[in-house]
Order: C-alpha cells, then structure tokens, then sequence
C-alpha cells in the first residue's frame, strides 16, 4: 500500500524501511561539482531511480569550498519519496571530494563513517590563500587527510584525479564520474555511466576519456600514494673525465661524511653553475670546518655538516641581477618554458620577462670601490635611481632581448670584484664566524643557527626585510646561546619569522624571549 | 546575459498539460508563473533566485507568446513598486530578490502597497538566504510579513507542492486583496526534482488594457484619511478573507494520526528534514507515513487560530519546529493558547537552538528530546540515530581540525578586481592605513587574504555614503569601494550624490566590471555589451558628472597595476576638494572567459594565427618567499615544491589554468618583486613569417648558448 503525498490519511499502514542511497559531493567553486551532481541525477533517473540534489552555492561559486548532496530510491508508480535537503552527519553512503583538504573537510563534517561512508577523494592539492601566502612553507600537511580517512572511512579510493583531468583536457568532474563508476557502489552499469557523458556534445570524447581512466585506475586499485615529502637528492655520480669536476667529486668523497654528500653535491653543482670551480671550492673550504665537527661524532648523522652545505650554498648564490640574467637565458630554461606551456611542436613561444632593477642593483654590479663611492652620494644615487629604476619588459625570444641578458650574464667573470660580492661575502663570514663560535658551546644550537639561513630569500624589499629578519634572530641567537633551552627558542624564533611577512610574529616572539629568559636569570 | 546559457531551461518553460519538468525548484516557480497567468515579472537578481530572472532573460519568444512583460528591476525597491499595476487592475503580477537583503531595499514600496491593498494577484518570490551558503546577515523574512500585514507562504520542499502554492498564492492575494510573499530557502531554490506541468496560461486581462484604460481612486492611495481606512480595512476584511481561503483551501496539511498525545507544528519548508528526523527516531518512512501528528504550515503568517487549536486540544505537548529568531509562531502559538486556556504544553527553542540553519542533526536532536519529555512510550526502542561522534572524537581526526583551512569565496583567475586591491595595498604601503568603507558584491572579498583590506559593509551601493561621517579636517582621507552593481542599484544618488552634495572630501573607488558579477554576470545599465531588450552602455563617468562631481578619473585597464597605484595616491594627496571618484573598468573574466574562449577555439581549429597569453614561473629564480602571492591570491598562483634539496620552502607556480590576465608582471613590477614571472606569447598557427623569424632568432641564440656551455664547465 502505498500513500501518496499531502494525503490526510490516519492509516496506520507498516512504516517501510527503505533508505535512500546518499551521497555528498565536496568541490570548490569553478570544479564542476555541479555537473557531477547534475550527471549523478541523471544517471539515477535513467536508471528507473528517483533522485533530488541540492546545493548551497552561493558566493562559494567563486573558488569558495561547497556541498552537493544527491539522494536517490528506487521509483515507484505514484509515490514521490520524501528526501532531505542535506547530509546528515553518519548518514552517508558515498562521499566525493574534488581536492585533498576538503576531503578533510568532509571528515570533519562527519560525513564519512566506518559503517557506511565510501570515500572517493582526489589527492591533489589546491591551496587555500591562507597556506600559500605564508612566507615560509605554511601548506596544510595531507598525511593528516590520510591518518584521518584511514580511521573514519568504510572503504577509501583516492588518487590524483584532476592530473587525469587535465591529461584528457577536461573537468575533474570527468574522472570523479569515472572512479565513482569503479568503485561499484551505485547499481548502475558502465553503459549506463557512459551514456550520461553523451558521445555528440562539446568535450564529450575528453571526459569520456578521463572517464574511463579514472574508472580503471579505481578497479585496479593503482590509486596512488600522496607525496608528502620531497624528492631525495640525486646521488654522487661518477668521474666525468674532466679534470676540475672530478677533484671537486674527489673531496666530496674523502673530506665529507656520506650522508652529507648528496647536499654537498647540490650545492657544489649550484655555485659551478654560479660562478666556477673555484668558488666552489671556496664553498667546500668554507662547509670543511663544520664537517670536521662532525668527523669528532661518528655515529651521529651529520646534521652540521648538511645543514652547511645547504646553506652556505645558498648563501654564496646570492641573487644578483648576473644570476638572474644568466638563469633566464639557459637553452635548460627555454625547454622548460616549452614544457611547463604544454607548447605543441607546431606552435612557437616567447616570453617576456618582468624585470624592475632599482640603483642599488646597477651599483652592486659595479666595481667594489666605484659602487660604494656612488652609494655614498645620495644625489648621485638619486640621479641614478631615476635613470634605471623602472619596470623593463624583456623579449628573451628577441636576438636584442636575448643579447642584452647573455652580455650581463657574462659578467660573471668579474663578480668577485663587485660591490654586492663584498657585501654577502661580509655578511655570509660574520654568520658562519658566529656559528663556529657556536658549535664550542651547543651543537644542536649551532645546526639552527646555520638553519636560520632560511628566511633570507626574494629580491629587493622583500630581500631586505628577510635579511633584517635574519639579522634580528642571529642577534637574538647571541644573547641566548648555551642557555637552557635555547635551541628551543631558535626554532620558534625561525618558524615566527617565517609566519608573516612584516615579522609581527617575530617581534612578539622576540618579547616573549626576552621575558622569559629575564625570568629565568633575572638579568641578560 | 547571465554568465551561463538557460536555452535548455527556456525549452522547459513551453511544456503542457501532462509533461514531466524535471530541474531546479527556482525554475520550477518560474514555470509555475507561467501557468497561473501572471501579466508582469520584475525582480532584482542575487542567489538563490538569479536563476528565475536569468531563465527569462533569455525567454523573450515565450513570454511575448503569453504577452508577459520581464523587467530586470534597478532595485528591489523598482520591483516592489512595479507591483503597483496590481492596485487597480485585475492583473496578476510577481516580483523576486534575495531577502532579506532585498526586502529591506524594498520595504518602502512594499508597505504603501500592503497598506493600499490589491485587487490582482501581487506575489513576492523570496530567496531566504539563512542558514549555509548564506552571505548576508541572518534575518527572518517573517518580520516584513507581520509588519506590513503580507501574507507569508513556505510550501514543503518539493516541485509539485511548490508549484501548486505559486498558483494559491495569485488567489489568496486576490481574495484577501493583500500581497502575497511565497518563501523558498536556499537548498528549496536549487533543489532538482519534478512535478507534472500545466499548459502556460495568457493573462485574461492584459497590461495594454490596463495602460490604455486607466483607473484612479482615490482610496487606494497611502495618504490620510485613506491610511486610516486601510488600517480598518486590514483588520476587519482582509485578514478574515485571508482565514477563510487557507481554511477552505487547505492550504495547511495534516499528516500522520489524527490523535495522539503530543504532536508536531512545523514550516513547511522544514517538512522534509522532519520527517528525516522522525525516520532516524523509527517514527516515519521515506514515504510521508508518520506516527507523530504532523501540523504543516505551508502559511506561516498568518496562523489560523482554530486550527491552531483544534491541533493541540487534547494534546500533552506540541512542538514548534521553527527556524530562524525571533521565534514568532511561538510567541503566537502562546498567546493562542493562552487566550483560550489550552493547557498543552509547547515545547520548541530551548529543544531546538535559537538561531542557525535547522539541519536533520539539529532536528532529530530537539525531537528526541521533546519526545523523551512528553512521550517516551512513543520514542520506545530504536535504531541508533546516525552520529559521527565517535569519528570526530577519534584522536587522527581531531588532528585534522588544525590543518584543513578555511576556503572562503574569492577572486577568480584572472579577475580585474585584483589588481585593484594588489595597487590599495601598494599604496597604503606608502600612505598608511586608511578607512576603508566597502559595500556588496565581488569586490568585497577584499576584506579575506591576501588583501585583508575593508573595516565595514553597510549595504548595496551604500559604500561612499558610510563614509559620510569621516568629512572632517584629517590628514587622511577615507576610502570607499562601491562596484557597478551597487552605483546603479543605489549608489549614484545615495552615495556619489549624497557625496558631492554635502562636499565629502574622500575617495570614491567605482569597480565597473560591466556586469552585476557577483550574481551570476547579469548586465546592467553599463554593461558595455548589446542587449537586444535594453539600454547598456550608460557612462558611470558621465553619470557621476553629471550629478556634479569634479574629480574624476577613468582607468580602462585595472590590470595596470602602476597606474591603478598612481591615480589612488594622487586621489589621496590632491588639493582638489569635493569627492574624488575613481572609475576602474575592466570585464569580468568569468563572462570574458565564457565569450572568448570558444571564439579563440574555433579560430585556432579554422586555421587563423591566434596568439594566447600566460604566465609562468621561473623555478631556479623564484626563492619561496611568496611576496607576489599576498598581492594576489590568484587561484592559479600556487606553490610547488622542486626537487631542488637546497630549498626548504616550495616555489610560487603557475597552473594551466592561468588566462593570461598580466597582473602577476604588473605587480612584479610595480611592487618591485622579483624577476621570476614571464609572460609566454604561445604563437598558434604562426605564418611563415612568424617560422622564418623564428628561425633565425633560434640559431643566433643557440649558437650563444652553445657557445656559453662549451665554455663553462657544468656536472651533466
């Protein structure tokens, strides 16, 4: 018997105990989660089901995370199902989500459940403001997603389903369609999935595509892991025949612990790139000291010896406007612009660079002396401020543009001379003289102390208050080293420092350092 | 036109008698219009309701078909006086916005119109935008209804119900000669279910007869003595009218037994989530079968006292499932009662919170505890509830609290607002902080990261005018933002008249995105494309001076970032007193992107050279410090990390998303950032010309950088 509806009836007919099947689809505006609702609906209708969604788009249409909910029962002649309008928490037998983080989001709405939730989620990351616009590395930490869908999901399929998206040319909402088909849990065929794609329409072939994709990487269960940490460094490679690479290999082998060897060999092969091999054996000289350190602590791994040799390298390539030039002219750089534009072999590409050199750039490529004579005319600095700080657009497709660029990449030969040479070079020996003078007193103080190296980055005001930044935690550093706890306090001192771009974070930091530490001895 | 197509869904407006619609709810009204022979259909769009005007927007052939008249209303308040053709003559019409939001817009007109009555059926389709989704202040529709004395309908969430309580609405407006509001929350307007059509009806009596046979009387106009009879009017004829038709239609529902010891009273609207909740407390079925007495309001003002009480005598307790505060059905519900002397006891806040979204959860909880008070023989053994709590408790979850992020609304890629707010930033870099008074649309999402820029949102078009008080002797000015939705929908007279009237000293920032964007992309009076239907192409400059403002600028290219920056600054610092309005112009992408991307297309596979734009990152240059991001926030700025060991913090990156927009070099640059952007030129079908140039540029430069490596010693 059945009772259709807004019948008054007082009939006191057996309650059925159908449930619908539910399923929550967690996007963000501009994904598609409205189309893969849309083709979920359609495919249930089809299918001799009755379906409702809904949705609360709203502004979310614009980036902002949103919810689809789609309920479906089977049909029966007459009665229209009463279905609600939204998950309930528990209560939710497929849950989609198109990024990584709201697939958190969708576990902490407590739609996914052991008992019942199957949980199909994209790994791939797209970042909210809040993580990206943190000057250190403010990223949410995915393997949290993963410990968390491992404890709440009844069956989980995750992979990165916007990378087959974008290989097909289409919507992510193509291959969640196509994991959905492979996880089997809606009783419809791949036919009937197929057939809500539609062959005729725009983009119709590329979604089917990632369709099917999607749906044999979900049967074969080749979903795969989410990368949580970066690359390794390349191994030492081999003799190279010539004579100047091999006695750099030479000395990463017999002067370094192994563990260390891979970093050093980044670095080296860096500041080679930088300047020559003589550099860098001025870097491996420079990075010995802490290594012999090391060499007093078998056994130990050697955080010193690898947090210098990341360091100090990144210190001795400073950014100057020779680098730059030289970096944007590699034949290396023009294939990856190739590659990174998916540019096809029939097409042509050229870039333009942005380039905004203020005075101090042209007077820190000059002669030592020269430079440091104009810097001290502020008239002069003026005058030449006026003449070259503005924004200059470069064709480095362009023989003129690119002439330009190769010819200050030249100048290379002639860095040890310049002005802003001295200068690092100045501020890179007093840093490391602080922390040998550091590692006599607290080991682990001294690793930090190198690992401070870190917030010094970007280029002219950005560069200035990174390297302000440094300079106040390293004095910080000093009053504090080889107090309890100090090291502690470094490592806060660094990650506050990183938290914000104009160091409120590190300012308070720095207050509750100094209280605390008058606290503690009563005076400083 | 709206930034998607409806053609499909006017395909939907031309079914007849018998035929299944399938599709949104919001469209289902629509049709419903149609069918119930409505003469005239104004509104003023924003979610949930835009689809309503966006379908006849596009629906010109049927409507002039019907002999239906479409206006896209300057405001809430246009359309609400629209409904004024209905004061004399016997001609259906309905008007729709976002309330409250729009209904306090139109709350003026609405209350002249209620005040006067009506003899055609006059329905106001309301988007109640409480609950998820929402973004504007938590209000209750309610109000208005009692205030004005309109009649407030909510009809159970699904298509057929909803159609049918459009069409009841025209009547009841008609017997109780009293406007009629017909609610419908935001998951109702974008619910996609199905309903048997009706054939569309034509108006028996049309706008020209009206127009060309005019009436007058006088007793309809809101001026003393007539207000007086108006008052006794509503009261003494068309409150009892409107009893009288709800009664004998039914329009109300009763569900479940006739008799039992407690019962339920809910808005209809929340039918569906209660039913749920009773099925989770074993007491219903997905199929309406229901073992607690259901009372719907599918009118929620205004009650029907008898049916009130007929409900609760002989009842322990009701329940009033109520959303949103204050809670007036209860209060009423007290005072029924009360006057009476029915001893039933009501439960309803307290059981269920105050204020928020009535979800199944919030639902099943309060009835539970209803039940376990007033009737626990009934609750008796069930099936757990549904519940996630243990999930949530579970320590691997409740780690993830601190890491998933919030994700707001924001620019789009590519959005020409950005560079805007990336030059304000510039610029208070130089100048300071500044007040800074927003107003509502896209551009308010200024006030989220990376920009965080903003103190207050007053209301549509009403930026400038909230800045009204700060016209003192400061050495700073204050800043307002208004968009070009807001300067048309109230922004011209109230905020830029207001302005030069009163000789405001501050600046005036017009973002002039050709389109009311925030809403879906509907073109309005400067819309710079051509509109069959209406006028677009109408001068913000010229209509600001023309309402007497002196200093104005017009930046035709947001993305020029150095200019946006300069022409702030020399508003902020110039001796010229008055207003200072700054027009900023440049298309939304969203709409840009959906007219030009397919022509690009279709150019390309033609065989035509096309050259596409956009933007990279050099990854060996860019050091990780993320300094471009806080001035941009750009969906497709993100972060990568390389497989470079010596860098401890990921890159800034570009994805293929990326529209080539310019304004991550134009920060670069006028931010003095860093070297690491490029734009590509990507040559599609390059001519010969293009490939003999090419060739030649390619092996001067590839001797040069042969010649470099050979001279400079690398490990492979």
């Amino acid at each position: 018997m059945s009772v259709a509806i807004g019948d008054i009836t007082a009939s006191r007919r057996e309650l059925s105990t159908d449930r619908p099947l539910s399923l929550a689809i967690l996007a963000m505006g501009g994904q598609g989660g409205a189309v893969l609702a849309d083709w979920i609906v359609a495919l249930a209708e089809a299918n001799g089901y009755f379906a409702q969604a809904t949705s609360v788009p709203g502004v979310a249409q614009r980036t902002g995370a949103t919810i689809y909910y789609v309920e479906m029962v089977p049909a029966r002649d007459g009665v229209h199902p009463v279905l609600s309008l939204m998950p309930m928490p528990g209560d939710v037998d497929i849950v989609l989500a198109a990024e990584f983080m709201e697939a958190g989001r969708a576990i902490l709405r407590g739609l996914v459940t052991p008992d019942r939730t199957t949980f199909i989620a994209s790994t791939h990351r797209a970042l909210a403001v809040v993580e990206k616009e943190k000057p250190g590395d403010g990223r949410a930490n995915s393997g949290a997603v993963i410990d968390a869908s491992d404890v709440s999901a009844k069956r989980i399929v995750a992979f990165d389903m916007e990378e087959i998206a974008q290989r097909c040319g289409t919507m992510i909402s193509a291959s969640m369609f196509g994991a959905l088909a492979g996880a089997d849990v809606l009783p419809f065929s791949q036919q009937a999935f197929e057939a809500v794609i539609g062959s005729g329409g725009r983009g119709a072939q590329q979604s089917l595509n990632a369709f099917r994709i999607a749906l044999d990487t979900t049967r074969n269960d080749v979903a795969t892991a989410v990368e949580t940490t970066a690359a390794a460094p390349a191994i030492l490679p081999a003799n190279t025949g010539y004579p100047q690479l091999d006695s750099i290999l030479q000395r990463l082998r017999d002067e370094f612990p192994e563990a260390a060897q891979a970093m050093l060999f980044a670095g080296s092969r860096r500041l080679l790139a930088y300047q020559d091999h003589r550099y860098v054996h001025d870097y491996l000289d420079r990075v010995g000291f802490f290594a012999a350190i090391n060499r007093q602590r078998p056994g130990d791994t050697p955080e010193l010896t690898i947090a210098a040799a990341k360091h100090i390298a990144n210190a001795m390539a400073f950014d100057d406007v020779i680098n730059v030039a030289s970096l944007k002219t590699t034949s290396a750089r023009f294939d990856r612009t190739r590659r990174e534009q998916s540019v096809a072999d029939d097409q042509l590409i050229y870039t333009t660079e942005f380039m905004h050199p203020r005075g101090e750039e042209m007077t820190g490529t000059l002669p030592r002396a020269l430079g440091a004579v104009i810097e001290r005319r502020p008239r002069l600095m003026q005058a030449l401020d006026r003449l070259v700080n503005r924004g200059r657009r470069i064709q480095t497709g362009s023989i003129t543009g690119f002439l330009l660029l190769y010819l200050l990449a030249g100048l290379r030969r002639f860095r040890r001379g310049t002005l802003r040479y001295a200068r690092e070079t100045a501020h890179l020996e007093r840093w490391l003289a602080f922390a040998r003078h550091c590692v006599a007193i607290d080991y682990a103080f001294a690793v930090e102390v190198l690992n401070c190296r870190r917030l010094v980055k970007g280029y002219s005001d950005t560069h200035a208050r990174g390297q302000s930044k440094f300079d106040r935690v390293i004095a910080a550093a000093g009053l504090i080293v080889g107090r309890p706890g100090s090291v502690l306090w470094l490592q806060n001192l660094k990650t506050a420092a990183l938290a914000d771009e104009k160091g409120d974070a590190l300012e308070g930091a720095l207050r509750t350092l100094a209280s605390a530490y008058d606290g503690v001895s009563g005076k400083r | 036109m709206a930034e998607r197509s409806f053609a499909r869904e006017v395909q939907d407006l031309r079914l007849g008698e018998g035929d299944t619609f399938r599709g949104e709810g919001i469209l289902a009204v629509t049709k419903a219009l149609l069918q119930s022979g409505v003469s005239y259909v104004g509104g003023y769009q924003g979610s949930p309701i835009s689809h309503l005007m966006d379908v006849l927007d596009d629906a010109k052939d049927v409507l002039d078909e019907l002999g239906v008249h479409f206006e896209s209303s300057a405001s809430e308040a246009a359309a609400a006086a629209m409904l004024s053709a209905s004061v004399l003559y016997p001609i259906r019409g309905a008007v729709t916005w976002k309330s409250t939001a729009g209904t306090n817009v139109a709350s003026d007109a609405l209350a002249n119109l209620a005040s006067g009555g009506v003899i055609g059926g006059a329905v106001i389709i309301i988007g109640e935008d409480y609950g998820e989704g929402s973004s504007i202040m938590q209000e209750r529709t309610h109000a208005f209804a009692m205030k004005s004395q309109m009649w407030l309908l909510d009809p159970r969430p699904n298509l057929t119900s909803i159609v049918d309580t459009v069409e009841s609405a025209f009547e009841l407006s008609e017997a109780s000669n009293t406007p009629v509001m017909l609610e419908m929350r935001v998951r109702t307007c974008h619910v996609h279910g199905q309903f048997i059509a009706k054939d569309n009806r034509k108006p028996t009596y049309t706008l020209r007869e009206a127009v060309e046979n005019p009436r007058r009387d006088l007793s309809r106009i809101v001026l003393p003595p007539s207000v007086y009879l108006h008052e006794s009017e509503k009261l003494e004829q068309r409150w009892p009218a409107a009893i009288a038709y709800i009664r004998d239609r039914k329009l109300n529902e009763f569900f479940g037994p006739e008799q039992g010891d407690v019962g339920i009273i809910l808005q209809g609207g929340l039918y569906n989530t209660v039913l749920r909740a009773l099925q989770y407390l074993g007491l219903a079925d997905i199929y309406g079968e229901s073992r607690v007495p259901l009372y719907c309001l599918n009118v929620t003002y205004p009650l029907l006292d008898d049916e009130v009480a007929a409900f609760c005598i002989g009842k322990r307790a009701v329940l009033v499932v109520e959303e949103g505060q204050p809670e007036y059905i209860e209060q009423a519900l007290n005072t029924i009662l009360r006057r009476r002397d029915i001893a039933t006891k009501i439960g309803g806040k307290g059981l269920l919170p105050m204020g928020g979204e009535y979800t199944a959860q919030v639902v099943t909880t309060g009835i539970e505890a209803f039940l376990e008070a007033h009737s626990p023989a009934l609750l008796g053994n069930h099936l757990p509830v549904p519940t996630a709590a243990a999930v949530l408790a579970h320590p691997q979850v409740a780690a993830l609290r601190d890491e998933v992020p919030q994700r707001p609304a924001g620019f789009c890629i590519g959005c020409p607002e950005r560079p805007i707010f990336a030059a304000m930033k510039l610029v208070e870099q130089e100048l300071g902080l500044h007040h800074i008074s927003a107003d509502i649309g896209c551009h308010l999402f200024s006030i989220l990261p990376p920009f965080n820029i903003g103190a207050t949102t007053m209301g549509y078009g009403l930026g400038p005018a909230s800045a009204s008080a700060f016209n003192v002797k400061a050495d700073k000015r204050p800043i307002s933002i208004m968009g070009d939705g807001g300067f048309w929908h109230n922004g011209l007279a109230t905020s830029v008249g207001n302005a030069v009237f009163n000789k405001q000293d501050g600046v005036i920032l017009v973002v002039d995105n050709f389109y009311s964007a925030a809403t879906g992309g509907q073109d309005i009076l400067s819309s710079r494309a051509w509109n069959m239907g209406r006028k677009t192409n109408n001068s913000i400059v010229n209509a600001v001076k023309g309402i007497g403002v002196n200093w104005v600028r017009q930046i035709d290219r947001t993305y020029d970032v150095g200019k946006m920056r300069d022409t702030l600054r020399e508003a902020l610092t110039t001796t010229d007193s008055g207003p200072k309005v700054i027009v900023a112009s440049s298309e939304c992408m969203l709409n840009k992107q959906r007219r030009e991307k397919p022509l690009f297309a279709k150019a390309v596979k033609s065989g035509q050279r096309m050259v596409k734009q956009r933007f990279g990152v050099d990854e060996d240059i860019c050091t990780g410090d993320h300094a471009c991001i806080r001035l941009s926030g750009c969906p497709s700025l993100s972060l990568k990390q390389t497989s470079d060991p010596l860098k401890d913090d990921p890159v800034a990156a570009i994805d293929n998303n990326c529209v080539g927009c310019g304004n991550c070099g134009d920060v670069a640059d006028a931010a003095v950032l860093c070297p690491s952007f490029y734009r590509a030129d990507i040559i599609h079908n390059p001519s010969r010309w293009d490939l003999l140039l090419n060739r030649l540029r390619k092996s001067v430069i590839g001797y040069l950088q042969r010649r470099r490596d050979r001279r400079t010693l690398a490990f492979a």
